[in-house]
């Protein structure tokens, strides 16, 4: 069942064409992965699937809850881990806070940070952030989650405790779109793979079809990925 | 015995003098704080119009001696209208001079606060659907206010010395009774004693503001 969907997206900036007529859908419990070489527009279209961005043409199709994950996690500094999470669901969705503040503690329980609730996020580890970036994403009830390279702005060691998370909302059928740069994970994780390149898509399928041997844009894309670290 | 009146005369002037410095300086940041906020806000708010006017404003209010915008203020209605003014009225023309010319450097601090506040917490609070409201209250004034901390500082501990300037238009502030005293005393005394009371109402407001500013780092 189709539950997001871009038809025909079209958007520059001044005079350059970043998306040139995007579509896509994504089914309820799906995990999309977006891929590509920088600047192929892939945070853009994030971004315009979020309404960060206006979009110059097309349409986008969803009626629903959705959260979007950042890469430098832009939680707010002058709250705590907890205000972080409950915030929003009290003050924005006017929820009952008894039920919200569960919530948070059952979602910082989740992403192993319990015992952070009153820490301000400044005194925590970028993984730590962005896990309570993913938990204050969580506690909206968001019908589908949007992350932009989640782990780009963090050391190597701590990637892996992110990506973790993202992989147990997986199993638990979150519907889930990824721009990432983590090739192995976007092909464990994925149900389905999108390779953009100059703001077209180039490539689209199951991560075994697009990352078959027989398919050489991606053999190339992969090809400059490994080399670059030879 | 007439020395000792005068003696007692004096002191009750200063301290009535440094009652008014004390109120003029309490009204001012009572005042131009929220105006500087307004400031800003329009100043910020993409309307050209609004934008423009807060602009020539600013200018105005930071490019002319302060002094002369006291003399303005009050003598305006005079000359202006042919209003007679009233002793009241020589109170509120300092403090509407004063507010109106510290609510534009507060803008311009301020703004400069908001300007260096990340994006992403603009689309973070976008994201999670806080109104536009909701986003300055809760997410870019308190951020704002820790970050322009120092400078604020400044500008208050500049405001304390700025109060002499009341003395323009007879206001009698502790500077103007110094004054006074000095002149028909022939001696500086009483305007080290008037020193003395700068410092130290400085030395309790820098002492405070750093309080204040501790209080503001917890993140």
């Amino acid at each position: 069942m189709s539950l997001f969907e871009i038809k025909n997206l079209k958007k520059s900036f001044d005079d350059k064409e970043i998306l040139k007529n995007i579509s896509l859908t994504v089914n309820k419990g799906d995990v999309l992965s977006i891929i590509g070489p920088s600047g192929s527009g892939k945070s853009t279209l994030l971004r315009c699937a979020t309404g960060l961005e206006t979009i110059d043409s097309g349409e986008i199709n969803f009626n629903g809850q959705f959260g979007l994950v950042f890469q430098s996690f832009n939680l707010f500094p002058h709250h705590t881990v907890l205000e972080n999470i409950v915030n929003a669901p009290i003050k924005v969705q006017k929820r009952d806070k008894e039920e919200v503040y569960k919530q948070a503690r059952e979602l910082l329980k989740k992403m192993n940070l319990e015992d952070k609730e009153n820490f301000y996020p400044k005194s925590l580890s970028g993984g730590q952030q962005q896990r309570v970036s993913i938990a204050r994403a969580l506690a909206m009830n968001p019908d589908i989650l949007f992350f932009d390279e989640p782990t780009s702005a963090l050391d190597p060691e701590l990637t892996g405790e992110v990506l973790k998370v993202i992989k147990d909302l997986a199993k638990e059928n979150m519907t889930m779109v990824i721009v990432t740069h983590e090739m192995n994970f976007a092909k464990n994780v994925s149900d389905k793979i999108i390779f953009m390149e100059d703001g077209f898509i180039l490539e689209e399928g199951t991560p075994e079809e697009v990352f078959s041997d027989n398919n050489k844009r991606m053999q190339n894309f992969l090809g400059h990925l490994t080399s670059e670290f030879d | 015995m007439g020395y000792i009146m005068l003696l007692e005369t004096v002191i009750g002037e200063l301290i009535k003098g440094m009652i008014t410095t004390v109120e003029i300086f309490s009204l001012t940041l009572l005042f131009s704080i929220p105006l500087g906020l307004v400031v800003c806000s329009f100043r910020r708010s993409g309307n050209k119009i609004l934008t423009g006017i807060m602009r020539v404003f600013i200018s105005i209010m930071r490019g002319t001696p302060l002094m002369l915008q006291l003399i303005v203020i009050f003598f305006g209605p005079y000359f202006l209208f042919g209003f007679h003014l009233s002793q009241t009225y020589r109170f509120i023309a300092v403090i509407i001079a004063f507010t109106l010319n510290y609510s534009a450097y507060f803008a311009e601090i301020f703004r400069g606060g908001f300007e260096s506040i990340p994006k992403g917490q603009l689309e973070a609070a976008q994201i999670l659907g806080y109104s536009k409201n909701q986003t300055f209250v809760q997410i870019m004034m308190p951020q704002m206010f820790r970050i322009t901390m120092p400078s604020i500082t400044n500008e208050t501990i500049t405001l304390v010395k700025d109060t002499s300037l009341a003395f323009v238009i007879a206001i009698p502030e502790i500077f103007t009774v110094a004054k006074q005293i000095a002149a028909a005393n022939a001696s500086i005394t009483i305007l080290l004693i008037a020193g003395v009371f700068y410092y130290v109402f400085n030395a309790l407001v820098a002492y405070i503001m750093s309080y204040i500013e501790k209080q503001m780092t917890y993140y």
